[in-house]
């Protein structure tokens, strides 16, 4: 990640109109309404290709022969038993792919088959194509890789005290990734002034993104020397990039990637990935088209999930709950390579301010390499930890002043069209009315702490918590000044109109927001708009389906493009109809006068109108984000166009006998600024009720940590479907969802983020609930039902009624983080600059 | 895509032939029923019989009898989702039927039998894992290997009896019908199992299991209790099969608890059965009871959920499973 | 390894004919997608935890990846792409588009076929009847709720009501 200085940004794309975000629902055609997607018959009806439904003729499969070590020297490999094989075709091992790769330029430290060295159980070592996928598995048997064992490096606690063996020669030192330490305003003087000040740890286990469709490629390099690769990827730019870097010296532009349907992303096909960086090499070789299909455990392996977060915040407040000082510390497990992972880390301090002012805000995070799978972006990308921390400690906070929780944030709610104390401008803050919504809808002020008991025996509580999330990362994963998403549109005499984009839908529906707004623009039916994404070939780049960002970015790129051709076709159109051009409404597949609609014709008329008078039809639309006031180093990650909110209360009902307890019913109101369609935001909203609440009952990343006769085995304890345990059918509660639409000016009509934000009140709102139920805290993340037990029998027993990390001095890891770089705040007078920052070269913008 | 590895296909059209094909081979075959618990064991190359006999062509398997002394013989072939909703069993076997409809999933049960149920292979997870996750901590014991991952300093092996139906069986003294090369046996369904995660079968390999039969349903009562993470799809990490025989007066006369599971077979909770007889089924005795179930739940950290909240909770789940014997 | 030889069979998909050579070890799901082309039926795991495979066998939803091929010669296989009528989706598929029950699509498959049976054994499933169907189908998308209110609408319509999305599902409370 390149943390750019924001002054030398252009400015926000400029548009012909604004963004219409006040236009009201009913003089809208399709937006907001529950229209279909655009790909939906296909999706019913088993007519969509995912990459591995590909097949080409004479088409090899591949298979990765992958580390049985958790951290060793690779000594030797020998694979003369498996070119013996009849079947194989080809075998890559780490010397003929030298070039490292990585998603952010500043941790280039992947290889697509190690070289000389396996960082995790699971580290690709030898690649193998044969003519049937069984003959390269068993070809893969047939290789011997000879290993030296290197020590392990397990957790947080154990990277931080070894400084040798280090897992990458780059970093801070020893295993140390990245270190942050930013400081707003004056921490001692908030502290100082608080009525009530309390400290707490909390830690938050990893998880992972499980998508039903495992990763899966088809690489072909034809006869002209040009490369397609067709893969499960959520960011084709980005791995067009990255194979640009590995294949040196083929050139960027006889690459062309293709992004496939992605049967679920939630992050997790967010970065290039070895396989198909080996299936692209793989192609070259053997001249004939690859298809790499992972098996459900390799895809454990490709992880990139929540990062395994341990957390300690002290915060000072006032007594009614204004928070002036917040000292938030986290320790990130980063797994074995960079990935996102540097701006995880910025993350996980980056939100804190957005939803309620922190007047003094201190933020350190470390991120460390350990011997696990990589850690990466996860639906709500390193915010979701520190919200469980934030909105837990803030249950306490009520409860140790005496104040309703709701109540609380409700009377300390960041205000609107605001600057926080890390330089982040809120737009529209819907909030306030997220938390009314709730609390009315639940019966939250009569039946809060009225521990109900159900005929079972089992005891209800309802716990609240809120939530904020990014419309988009305001930087881009490599420094450039270019737009963050482009959108070209060709009209043509039949009356098509086909919008090419290189956004990527996961399934959250981006191909159907640019038939909705480009439709609703021109006023054509959206299902008649053919849609043509994800293919660098063919369409203009789109950074990716991650961070929430499509629906904005993609969505004003889409406007603009479409209102470029609506005033081109009204200039075509206004002289033949005799109408002004500014007089001119597009409806109804028509192109009319708004004063007589009658004189008018249609859309296909209009267009072929204008393609003879002006010749063939293009427009084009991009979108460049608003450059942010946070001017400091680690400033990029965290600024956005627009932020959502969300506010949940959900109702457990505790077994007290087991700590066994079950979600019956959860009340989610979402500020998605405008529902563009209506039943797919719901979806998104459902969605990501449902990932909150499988993150809080039951998932994680689970590791088997064993030393037997001198030997550690270390590696993922339960990579399959059935043992990482995600919600079935009959743990999704019933979910009331509000869809609170606080109309933002940055948006495309006024629309946020939505499928994100949600997810992130879902597990310190259970472990509210579980505290308001039965008394006991649980400070860490999966809340399991043996770690409610666990709190139980210590309230028995009259301990503190708490699990969770230590909260001692030995609870987190011993770090000097450094002097802290100092800002002032904007009521400090702060300009975002940190006034003790060494000065920093410019880099210049490619 | 996991495969299966090559195998010689089976389909014998009597019994007789399918345990003479058995003895044949020795232990390259294995017998097939639904699938279910095979092909995935198959597929992750921890059994891997070059023969595979399947029996779905064998007579005299596939059908529900009642007999005339009022018992029930259940067909080693009927599938799982015919038994949980057969009205007899549903009337008059109703624990049976619910630990049916425990199993797995409605898909899975379509095509799983209660042949494979009661012969389920059992599991660890340090079994129940891909060829690559086995190689990269060294083989264990019960896939080629010297050491118990569980216990490294055990002899044996610990995986664990995961059967939802076997634990009720046993306690309800069902028997099984086994038929080998020298003719047909019934045995009690407790005898069908032993105290090791690799060896836990007492029948012989080729023995073919043909029918389960049910006590008839007088005089005794019988519940199935599951402790597991999700309502579907997981396997029992606690099941309690209780089986309570009550005089006109409402006195136990027998109890039976059997832990499924807690070890690598139905554990019987002991000094619970023997609280219970002699006396009538108050809530204090249930509460006892429970309370001394705790001793024989021999938990071990190879299956999902923490080992100790396993055996803490055991107690509770044996005393709600007598409870529902009342 | 693949030296097995294989047979040659005629099965019945979707009420159509397809002779197809495979070994005798390859699974019905393998032998859908590979050899028939049949690609609509999804894998997830291949080891029965996810229910993506789902087809019909004589009406029955099963686990196609644990099903051998061989024994589905001579059965009536129904796949997603046997659904739909021509052109004309089912009730079912055409409420689960309007809900937007299948969001990226790869369990919807498994979903469709396991519902589909459901749908024809119960007119009227309740809530819990279709928790209960679909209690092995995962699905990471969507939380589940929008599928049970289209197999819910797709019953009532199926039943000749004239049934439409409640306003809550659609936009909320």
């Amino acid at each position: 990640m390149v943390l750019d200085d924001p002054t030398t940004r252009p400015a926000q794309a400029k548009t012909e109109s604004p963004w219409q975000h006040d236009k009201k629902k009913e003089d809208m055609q399709w937006i907001g309404k529950p229209i279909r997607k655009v790909d939906a018959r296909s999706k019913v009806s088993g007519l969509q290709r995912f990459a591995d439904d590909l097949s080409m003729p004479r088409m090899l499969h591949m298979k990765l022969l992958r580390s049985t070590h958790a951290h060793a020297e690779i000594v030797s490999i020998d694979v003369s038993k498996a070119a013996a094989l009849p079947g194989v075709k080809g075998i890559l091992t780490g010397k003929d792919l030298p070039i490292p790769f990585g998603i952010l330029p500043v941790s280039q430290d992947e290889h697509a088959l190690c070289p000389d060295r396996v960082r995790f159980v699971g580290d690709p070592v030898v690649a193998i194509a044969a003519t049937e996928e069984e003959i390269a598995w068993e070809a893969c048997r047939l290789v011997d890789v000879q290993y030296r064992e290197l020590q392990t490096i397990g957790g947080v606690h154990e990277a931080a005290a070894t400084m040798e063996p280090r897992l990458h020669d780059y970093g801070v030192r020893g295993n140390i990734h990245r270190l942050e330490n930013l400081e707003f305003g004056d921490l001692a003087a908030g502290f100082a002034k608080a009525d009530h000040v309390r400290e707490d740890t909390f830690f938050f286990e990893g998880n992972t993104h499980l998508p039903m469709e495992q990763h899966a490629s088809l690489a072909h390099f034809d006869k002209d020397g040009k490369l397609t690769i067709w893969s499960s990827t959520q960011t084709p730019h980005y791995l067009h990039r990255a194979l640009a870097r590995v294949l040196h010296p083929l050139p960027a532009h006889h690459i062309r990637v293709v992004a496939t349907p992605n049967g679920g992303g939630f992050g997790g096909k967010s970065d290039p990935f070895n396989h198909e960086v080996a299936a692209a090499k793989m192609a070259m070789l053997t001249g004939r088209p690859i298809k790499v299909a992972l098996t459900r455990e390799e895809v454990f392996h490709c992880h990139r999930g929540r990062h395994p977060v341990l957390m300690r915040s002290k915060v000072g407040v006032t007594k009614t709950g204004r928070i002036l000082s917040m000292d938030f510390q986290a320790y990130l497990d980063g797994g074995a390579y960079g990935s996102y992972g540097t701006a995880s880390t910025f993350y996980t301090g980056a939100l804190q301010t957005v939803t309620y002012p922190v007047e003094n805000y201190h933020f350190r995070g470390a991120r460390f390499f350990t011997c696990k799978a990589p850690c990466g972006p996860k639906r709500g990308h390193g915010t979701v930890q520190p919200r469980f921390a934030v909105e837990v400690q803030l249950d306490k906070i009520a409860c140790d002043l005496g104040i309703d929780p709701a109540q609380l944030r409700l009377q300390n709610l960041a205000p609107r069209e605001s600057l926080t104390a890390n330089f982040l401008r809120i737009g529209s803050m819907g909030l306030g009315t997220c938390i009314q919504k709730v609390v009315d809808g639940s019966g939250w002020k009569t039946r809060r702490g009225k521990k109900e008991v159900t005929k079972d025996g089992r005891i209800r509580g309802l716990g609240l918590a809120c939530s904020s999330y990014l419309s988009g990362a305001g930087l881009p994963i490599y420094w450039n000044g270019l737009p963050h998403s482009g959108v070209q549109l060709k009209l043509d005499r039949s009356g098509l109109v086909t919008a090419f984009c290189g956004s990527t839908d996961i399934g959250q529906g981006s191909d159907s927001v640019l038939g909705w707004i480009v439709g609703e623009v021109l006023g054509i039916d959206p299902l008649g708009i053919k849609v043509v994404t994800g293919d660098t070939d063919l369409t203009p780049v789109d950074l990716g389906s991650y961070s929430s960002r499509v629906t904005l970015m993609t969505g004003n790129a889409a406007m603009q493009a479409a209102e470029r051709a609506r005033e081109l076709i009204s200039k075509g159109v206004s002289e033949k109809l005799g109408v002004p051009a500014s007089r001119l409404v597009f409806a109804d597949s028509r192109v009319f006068d708004a004063e007589n609609p009658k004189q008018g014709m249609t859309f296909q008329d209009a267009v072929i109108c204008t393609e003879a008078r002006f010749g063939t039809i293009g427009t084009v639309g991009s979108y460049t984000p608003p450059a942010s006031a946070a001017k400091f180093r680690g400033g990029g990650v965290g600024p956005s166009p627009s932020y959502s909110y969300s506010a949940a209360i959900v109702e457990v009902e505790v077994d007290p006998e087991t700590g066994i307890y079950r979600v019956p019913k959860v009340w989610m109101a979402h500020d998605i600024g405008r529902a563009l369609n209506a039943a797919v935001a719901m979806g998104q909203i459902e969605g990501s009720v449902y990932m909150g609440l499988g993150e809080a009952m039951m998932e994680e990343s689970a590791y088997r940590d064993r030393t037997h006769k001198g030997n550690r085995v270390f590696l993922h304890k339960i990579p399959s479907m059935l043992e990482y345990k995600s919600p079935s059918v009959f743990e999704m509660p019933e979910v009331v969802t509000y869809v609170v639409e606080d109309h933002d000016k940055n948006g495309p009509f006024g629309a946020k983020e939505v499928g994100q934000g949600p997810l992130l009140p879902m597990m310190p709102a259970i472990a509210n609930a579980v505290f308001d139920a039965v008394g006991v805290r649980v400070d860490e993340n999966p809340i399991s039902f043996e770690k409610v037990f666990a709190a139980l029998q210590a309230k028995k027993e009259g301990k503190e009624p708490r699990y969770g990390p230590s909260t001692g001095a030995d609870g987190v890891p011993v770090v000097d983080f450094g002097d802290s770089l100092k800002i002032k705040t904007p009521w400090q007078g702060g300009d975002g600059t940190a006034w003790n920052e060494p000065k920093r070269e410019k880099k210049a913008a490619k | 895509m996991l495969r299966l590895p090559t195998f010689t296909y089976h389909r014998p059209k009597t019994a007789a032939e399918a345990v003479a094909i058995h003895k044949a081979h020795g232990k390259a075959a294995m017998f097939v029923a639904g699938g279910t618990d095979l092909y995935p064991n198959m597929k992750r190359r921890h059994q891997t019989p070059t023969e595979v006999i399947s029996l779905q062509d064998v007579p005299g398997l596939h059908s529900v009898d009642v007999l005339p002394d009022g018992r029930v013989a259940i067909g080693a072939m009927v599938k799982l989702s015919v038994l949980e909703h057969h009205p007899t069993l549903k009337q008059h076997y109703a624990a049976f039927a619910h630990a049916v409809r425990e199993i797995s999933t409605p898909l899975l049960r379509n095509m799983g039998t209660i042949g494979g149920n009661l012969l389920l292979d059992t599991r660890c997870t340090y079994y129940d894992q891909s060829h690559e996750w086995r190689e990269s901590i060294d083989f264990c014991m019960k896939t080629g290997g010297a050491i118990c991952w569980v216990a490294p300093g055990s002899p044996r092996c610990w995986a664990v009896q995961s059967s939802d139906t076997v634990p009720l069986v046993c306690a309800m003294e069902a028997q099984v019908e086994l038929v080998g090369t020298s003719g047909t046996r019934t045995i009690a369904a407790g005898e069908l199992y032993r105290d090791d995660g690799i060896q836990y079968l007492t029948k012989q390999p080729e023995e073919l299991l043909t029918r389960l039969i049910l006590p008839a349903p007088r005089g005794w009562k019988a519940s199935y209790l599951k402790l597991r993470r999700r309502d579907t799809y997981d396997f029992p990490v606690l099941g309690v099969g209780a089986c309570v025989w009550t005089d006109a007066a409402g006195v136990v006369t027998k109890a039976n608890i059997r832990l499924g599971g807690a070890g690598s077979y139905a554990i019987a909770a002991t000094d619970s059965e023997k609280l219970l007889v002699g006396k009538q089924l108050t809530d204090e005795l249930i509460a006892a009871a429970g309370a001394a179930a705790q001793k024989p739940a021999r938990t071990m950290d190879n299956t999902d959920l923490d080992v100790y909240w396993r055996r803490k909770v055991a107690p509770v789940y044996v005393a709600r499973a007598l409870a529902a014997c009342k | 390894m693949t030296d097995a030889k294989k047979v040659l069979a005629t099965f019945q998909v979707n009420g159509e004919p397809h002779e197809v050579a495979f070994a005798p070890h390859k699974t019905l799901l393998e032998v859908l997608r590979e050899e028939m082309n049949l690609t609509g039926t999804k894998h997830g795991c291949e080891l029965g935890e996810c229910g993506a495979c789902t087809v019909q066998i004589d009406g029955t939803p099963i686990l196609s990846c644990l099903s051998l091929a061989v024994d589905a010669v001579g059965r009536d296989v129904r796949t997603v792409e046997g659904l739909a009528q021509g052109h004309e989706l089912t009730p079912l598929q055409h409420c689960m588009a309007d809900l937007g029950a299948a969001q990226c699509g790869y369990c919807t498959p498994g979903v469709l076929m396991t519902a589909e049976a459901l749908l024809r054994d119960n007119k009227s499933p309740t809530r819990d009847d279709i928790k209960q169907a679909l209690a092995g189908n995962l699905c990471r998308c969507t939380g589940y709720l929008k599928i049970f209110e289209a197999v819910e609408l797709a019953a009532a319509r199926m039943r000749g009501e004239t049934a439409e999305p409640s306003k809550e599902s659609i936009h909320g409370s």
